[in-house]
Formats: structure tokens, C-alpha cells, sequence
């Protein structure tokens, strides 16, 4: 049954003497917990639009400043890139039943995680050295908020991935692991691509927002 | 048990529903305090938001006591009087009616009616009461801050909202902030157990469009709700760093007694949109359960199924979709483009159709019912009338011509009072005299809930009528006292003295309601199964009241929509939504066990 043939299906007709319709119970065909991260990327992604939408908005004002652009952030999305590929890898593995290569996947996506905070963590220090720095500008006050809600975003993933883990260490088998490891996936490319909008949209170049704007016609 | 002969509409395959691996408690802590059992948390909720909404309730009689008898009451100063208004308006929108809709009654009712044996998540269900619960306590620190709570209002406006003239703005405004977002991630948490509840655990045969209305308003709310935090989360984020670090989000260059400050380049109509963005749909956040929760008890007290069920679902669905796009209704005033403002009162009007569609759906509903007046059903009824009342003058205000003249006086403050307010309490009341028996099998006592019921409508009105006619005479809202004004007649002293005597016996006629709910534990009336006959699957357990999980060894299996009232050639009035079809004329239809058809016949 699709979700429009559902919600238009008519409760009080009841015809007497048919097999009465006891359908499966699920509006998507999904586990549970896979649905239940869905409906928070959901969330999160509400949280970043809204706050490229306020960038955006404020960028509009004829005071606006563009902020300095630290260097190292390409760097950083490198490393996110990579902790992307390697839990990608990790999430092919534990289909095939590669444990080893499960555990080591795991051990990378941490180590490239942990790597681009450090990594953001330096280009915050970098920003704040810069002669331009001025904590009234808007867009620097931006940069450090998005950045920040973004790291934080990435260290919840980095507490699912220490659970996920500790399993794949103790040695549990494949199945109990695979749960784990397709949700830390999902949600790792999720921060990802969520990244690459951010540094494309606001940190990578000056005003390449204003030209999506321009296209747009907003601007 | 019934000697019935299975014909083959019953040979139900069994139950495809995985049962769910529940969390069983060891110990008096983890079964009473850190249960992971939705009913529980459910309650734990409602006591936490009824208790820190008494004190909202202290407040507002304080800020009336003002308003009646300025000059009178040497212990509150202006700044004072702003810190009751905030803490009034934050305490009842948030803390009080977001967190008992959706953390309470969600948390009680969405497994019941649903067939489900707990939250799909119930160890983040546990956090999210917890997070509540610090929520409220952050809050309830920033009385006791030096400088006490923020008095920027509700709406918590910058720049006024940080600056030093504001009263409350050392530590108060931080901890107002800081709550607010606590708040917003304990919802989410409980949030998206609520929807994926809905979505993922249903009991076999319970199709979405045989869900209870009350389960849809929820749902549909949460999902607004988790749409919409958003924004109040950016804001307060934002607005704390302005406060803390010196950032310039919402802050522009402002001089404060004849001083330079040192912010600048922030945009005070930004935070406008964020705060609205969230604000409006917050309205509905609050209605919407209150649309489902209503819509059901109209229906069992006057014995006849929902009238236009589908429409309903759908109405419910449209508003929630519309209530994104009409935010800049509250701004009139600040400041916008003309064709801006002309979109937003018309998305604003288009609103009010399906919402007037469901109005006219209860009243038929009601129509040659069999309406028996129990207290639930008073305040439905009640309800209906008052939410009339307040989505008329929404009306006028929607209109920008209208709004701009009246904006900012106690015209808005008794419209929204009377739509947001008034009208779902009367819904929160009404639920809690239908489910009591449920929740704890005892009836509540009826005589003191008639009292209750009569003060509280007839007072509302009392209270809010005069209030609108005050607004049309330019009585402004938030002033601490009118002084000498040439516009105002003497005679609205009188009017206010009038509302103010009013404010105070509704509000201790509260206290009769909470008197009812302590001494009815032990010395009510005993429920028995099913007191009031209905045919939702939350009274049909095999326990009553519920126990942990809910539905003893097998999952009910669901036959037909909730609203089987008084069906032609049913034995009795009602049939329960487990009951199956064979047995439907059977003088035992309402006993029937769930999950007994799943069972081999005799």
C-alpha cells in the first residue's frame, strides 16, 4: 500500500462478510532505528538551512563584511572526506563478513574524525590570529557558530561510532555489528555532504552564496 | 470464554509485528524514577509541567494584582511586573502546554492507542524527560540569579532583550537561554520517538486511517514541533553568544546611557523571523492535540463516530503545512514590504478553512448524538465556544489593516489568551477527567469537577471578554501602570479592578482541580474496565490500568476504526476497535481480550 493509497483509504466502510484487511503495520519499509535516524537528519538539516538561510539574509545588508577564509579548512575537508570513505568501507566490509576489515575501516573513519576537529579546532586559532578578526562581524560570528554546531553534530556521531566500536573489538559477529556500522555510515555522509555545502556555500571562496543568490534572482 | 464458530474472515495469520525486546526494571529506582516505561515518563511530565505551571499561575495573579490595584502593592516595581509577563508567557506556552501535550499525553497515549507495547525508543524517551527536567530547574534558577529572571518578554526582542535596562539581564536572560535549548533537545529526543512510534509500531491492523484523532493531532504537532525548535534553538544560540562573547548576530551599534557600546552590524529583525518562524507553529503545536484530543472525546461522550473522519486527518495535516508560511503575521508592526505583508494575512486567512472545517465537523458530530454531559464532555463543548471565540478575533488581527492599530494592546493579549490559552486547557482539563480512570482506576469526583468546570469557563469569559473591549479603547499590553492618560476613561480602572477579583478565584479553583486529583487516588469512586464505554484500544487491556507493556502475552489485532459508535445491529453502542467481526453482535463484544482472535477457537 503506498502512503497516498493509506491516507485515503475510507476507515468506516466496512463491508460485511470479506476477510477483513489486517495489513502490515509500517508506513516505510525501514528498521526501526534506521527510520528513527532519518527523522533526525530530518531535524538537522532544518537547524543548518535555517542558518544558511540567516547567513544569507544578513549578507543582504549593505554593512556586510566577508569574513578572512583560514587556509586549513581545505585541508580539514580532506580528512572529512577520507573518515567518510573509510567508514564506507567499513559498511561494505561488515555486508561481506570482513571483520577485520570492519574493525579497520572503524579505527580510520575515527582517527580522519578526530582529525578534521583538531583540524577545525587549529582554523578557529588561525581566524582568531588574522588582523581581520573582529568578534562584532557577523560573518565571522557565523563561522564560528556553524562551524561549532557542526563539530558538535560530528562528536554525537563520534559517541555512536565508540559504541559501535567497542563492539566490533569484543568481537561480535557480523549481524549484531551491521546495525551499527549502516547507521554510523548514514549519518557520517550526512555530515559530510552537510559540510560540503557550508564550505561551499559560506567558507570556501568570498561570496559564492552571492552568486547562487545572483542566479537566483535574489540578488 | 464465547462459543462462537471461526469462520474464515477470523483465520488471521499470526501476528507479522516483531515483538519489541522491552526493558524489564529490577528495582524500585529504575521502575518509579529512571523508568524507561512510557507511562511513567508520561506522568512524570504532566507533574513537572502542572507543578512549574502553579507558578505561572502565582504569576499572573501577581502581574493582576498590578493591573486592578496599581499603587497598591509596595512589593512590585515595574521591573518586577516585566519579569512576571516573560516568565508567565515562557512558562505556559513551552513549559507548560508543549511539554503536557506532547511529553505527557503523548508518552501515555501513543502506545496505548496504537497497540504498541512501549516508546520504540525508551531509553531516549528516559533522557528526554530528564533534559526536560533540567530544563525547568535552569529555569527556575534564574529567579534566584542576582537580578533575577529576564523581564524582556515572551518574545525576548533584542537588543532590549541583553541590554542592562532590561531587568534580569546579568544571569537571568543567559539561564532563560540556556533552558530554552535544554528544552529543545529533550524534545527532539522525545519527539522522534513519538513519530517513528506512529510510524513503525503499530498493532496489526491498525492502518493510519484507523488511528485514533488523537493520535494524528500529536503526531502531526511533534512533527511540527521538530520542524519548527529548530529555529528557537539558532536563536538562543546566537542571542547567548551576543550576551556572552560580544558577537554581533542580533546586536546592532547602539549607544546605552550617552555610551558607545561595543557591538555592531547585527540585525535585530533577524531574530524577529527565527523567533516567529518557530513562535507560529508553536500555536499549533499546542492546538493540534488539543484538535485530536477534543475531537475524541466529543465522540465517545455523545456516543456517535467522528463526523468527516477523513477530512479530519487531512484538515489536521493541511494546517500543520500552512502554519510554516504565515510567521510574519506577528510582525506586522516591525516593518516589511507592503506585498509582504498582503501574502502573509492572506496565507493567514486560507488557515482559518480548514480549521473552520473541523469546527463544523464537531458541532455535527454532535448532532443527534446521544450526548450525555459528563465533565470530559462540558469541556469539550466548552472548547468549541471558546476556540470560536479566539479564532474570530484572529481574524481581525491577521488582517494587517486591523493588526497595525491594535497591536500591542490587550486586544492581542485576549485573543491569544482565548485561542492558545483558554482553549486548550479546557482541552487539558477535559482530557485529564477522561483518561484519570485509565491512568490511576479511579474516577475523579464530579461534583467538584462541576464546580471546577463552571468557574473556569464562566471565569475565562469574565476574565477575557473585558479585555478585548480594554484593547479596542487603546489600553497598551506589557505597562506596568496607565497614569494619566486622555484617551482611557476612568471607568476601565473600574473594569480592571472587575478582572483582576476574577483572575484570583479562577486561579484558586485550580487548586480545587488539583485537590480532586490528590484525594480521588485513594477515595475515588472505582472505575472498573472501561468507564466510559469506548472503543479506542487504550481501555481495552487486559490489565486496567495498563501494566508494563502493556498487552499481556499477544498483541491486539485491530478490526476497524475507533469511532464504532452506536453501529446498527451491534449488541451494544460501541465495539471495541480488537473485538472481531463475528463477534460483534455477541453480548460479550466489549470483553473481548486482545490478541484473542490470534488464538485457535475452542
Amino acid at each position: 500500500m503506498t502512503l497516498f493509497q493509506q491516507l485515503t483509504e475510507k476507515p468506516w466502510v466496512t463491508v460485511p462478510g470479506t476477510v477483513v484487511d489486517l495489513h502490515n503495520r509500517r508506513a516505510f519499509l525501514l528498521p526501526t532505528a534506521a527510520l528513527g535516524l532519518r527523522m533526525f537528519l530530518v531535524v538537522a538539516t532544518v537547524l543548518f538551512l535555517l542558518l544558511i538561510v540567516a547567513y544569507a539574509s544578513r549578507m543582504e545588508f549593505e554593512d556586510w563584511r566577508p569574513s578572512p577564509q583560514p587556509w586549513l579548512l581545505w585541508l580539514n575537508t580532506g580528512m572529512l572526506v577520507l573518515s567518510s570513505v573509510a567508514m564506507q568501507w567499513a559498511r561494505i566490509a561488515v555486508r561481506r563478513g570482513e571483520l577485520k576489515a570492519v574493525s579497520m575501516g572503524l579505527m580510520a573513519a575515527g582517527v580522519f574524525a578526530v582529525g578534521f576537529l583538531g583540524g577545525q579546532v587549529a582554523a578557529w586559532r588561525q581566524l582568531n590570529m588574522m588582523v581581520a578578526f573582529d568578534v562584532t562581524n557577523p560573518a565571522i560570528g557565523f563561522f564560528y557558530l556553524i562551524t561549532a554546531l557542526h563539530a558538535v553534530h560530528l562528536l554525537g556521531g563520534l559517541a555512536a561510532w565508540g559504541w559501535t566500536a567497542a563492539k566490533a573489538w569484543r568481537g561480535f559477529d557480523g549481524i549484531q555489528l551491521r546495525s551499527g556500522v549502516e547507521l554510523c555510515t548514514v549519518y557520517w555522509h550526512f555530515l559530510l555532504l552537510v559540510w560540503l555545502v557550508l564550505f561551499g556555500l559560506l567558507f570556501s571562496g568570498n561570496d559564492n552564496l552571492g552568486i547562487l543568490l545572483a542566479i537566483c534572482g535574489i540578488r | 470464554m464465547a462459543s462462537f464458530a471461526p469462520t474464515k474472515a477470523e483465520q488471521v495469520p499470526p501476528a507479522e509485528v516483531g515483538e519489541m525486546d522491552l526493558y524489564h526494571s529490577h528495582s524500585w529506582w529504575t521502575t518509579y524514577v529512571f523508568s524507561q516505561d512510557a507511562k511513567v515518563i508520561a506522568i512524570q511530565y504532566s507533574l513537572t509541567a502542572i507543578s512549574i505551571g502553579l507558578v505561572a499561575l502565582v504569576l499572573s495573579w501577581l502581574m493582576r494584582l498590578q493591573l486592578g490595584f496599581p499603587d497598591t502593592f509596595s512589593f512590585i516595581d515595574a521591573g518586577e511586573y516585566y519579569q512576571y509577563i516573560t516568565m508567565h508567557g515562557m512558562i505556559m506556552v513551552i513549559y507548560l502546554l508543549t511539554a503536557l501535550f506532547l511529553g505527557g499525553f503523548g508518552n501515555y497515549l501513543i502506545p496505548l492507542m496504537v497497540g504498541a507495547r512501549d516508546m520504540v525508543f525508551p531509553y531516549v524517551n528516559m533522557l528526554s524527560y530528564w533534559i526536560y527536567l533540567l530544563a525547568v530547574l535552569v529555569l527556575v534558577a534564574s529567579f534566584f540569579v542576582p537580578g533575577g529572571p529576564t523581564g524582556a518578554g515572551w518574545t525576548l526582542y533584542p537588543p532590549q532583550a541583553i541590554l542592562s535596562g532590561t531587568p534580569g539581564s546579568d544571569g537571568g536572560i543567559i539561564l532563560m537561554l540556556v533552558s530554552l535549548a535544554l528544552f529543545i533537545v529533550g524534545f527532539t529526543m522525545g519527539g522522534l520517538n513519538y513519530v517513528v512510534t506512529v510510524l513503525q509500531a503499530r498493532a496489526r491492523g491498525m492502518t493510519l486511517m484507523r488511528m485514533p484523532l488523537t493520535v494524528w493531532g500529536i503526531f502531526m504537532a511533534t512533527v511540527l514541533a521538530l520542524l519548527a525548535f529548530p529555529a528557537l534553538f539558532v536563536g538562543a544560540i546566537m542571542m547567548t553568544l551576543d550576551r556572552i562573547l560580544g558577537t554581533s548576530f542580533f546586536m546592532p551599534a547602539i549607544v546605552e546611557m550617552g555610551e558607545q557600546l561595543a557591538y555592531g552590524g547585527g540585525s535585530p529583525i533577524l531574530f524577529q523571523h527565527l523567533f516567529w518562524f518557530f513562535g507560529h507553529p508553536e500555536v499549533y503545536i499546542v492546538a493540534l492535540p488539543a484538535f485530536g484530543i477534543v475531537s475524541d472525546l466529543l465522540s465517545v461522550h455523545a456516543r456517535r463516530n467522528i463526523f468527516g473522519y477523513r477530512m479530519m486527518v487531512w484538515a489536521i495535516v493541511v494546517i500543520g503545512a500552512l502554519s510554516f508560511v504565515v510567521w510574519a503575521h506577528h510582525m506586522y508592526v516591525s516593518g516589511m514590504h507592503p506585498y509582504f505583508g498582503f501574502f502573509f494575512a492572506t496565507t493567514t486567512l486560507i488557515i482559518a478553512v480548514p480549521t473552520a472545517l473541523k469546527v463544523y465537523n464537531w458541532t455535527l458530530t454532535l448532532w443527534r448524538g446521544n450526548i450525555h454531559l459528563t465533565i470530559p464532555m462540558l469541556f469539550a463543548i466548552a472548547f468549541i465556544i471558546t476556540f470560536v471565540n479566539g479564532g474570530i478575533t484572529g481574524l481581525f488581527l491577521g488582517n494587517a489593516v486591523v493588526d497595525i492599530p491594535l497591536s500591542d494592546t490587550m486586544f492581542v493579549v485576549a485573543h491569544f489568551h482565548m485561542v492558545m490559552g483558554v482553549a486548550p486547557i479546557l482541552v487539558i482539563f477535559g482530557a485529564i477527567y477522561h483518561w484519570y480512570p485509565l491512568i490511576t482506576g479511579r474516577m475523579l469526583n464530579e461534583t467538584l469537577g462541576w464546580i471546577h468546570f463552571w468557574v473556569t469557563f464562566l471565569g475565562a469569559y469574565a476574565i477575557f471578554l473585558p479585555l478585548h473591549y480594554l484593547g479596542f479603547l487603546g489600553v497598551p499590553r506589557r505597562y506596568f501602570e496607565m497614569g494619566e492618560t486622555g484617551f482611557i476613561p476612568p471607568s476601565a480602572a473600574t473594569l480592571n479592578e472587575f478582572v483582576t477579583v476574577i483572575a484570583l478565584i479562577v486561579g484558586a479553583t485550580q487548586v480545587l482541580f488539583l485537590f480532586n486529583l490528590a484525594w480521588s487516588l485513594s477515595k475515588g469512586k472505582l472505575a472498573g474496565r472501561n468507564p466510559w464505554r469506548a472503543a479506542s484500544l487504550e481501555w481495552q487491556t487486559p490489565e486496567s490500568p495498563p501494566g508494563h507493556g502493556n498487552w499481556g502475552p499477544a498483541l491486539p489485532l485491530v478490526y476497524r476504526w475507533p469511532y464504532a459508535y452506536s453501529v446498527p445491529g451491534a449488541a451494544e453502542d460501541f465495539i471495541p476497535q480488537n473485538v472481531p467481526p463475528s463477534r460483534e453482535t455477541g453480548n460479550e463484544s466489549h470483553e473481548a481480550l486482545p490478541g484473542a482472535a490470534a488464538q485457535p477457537a475452542e
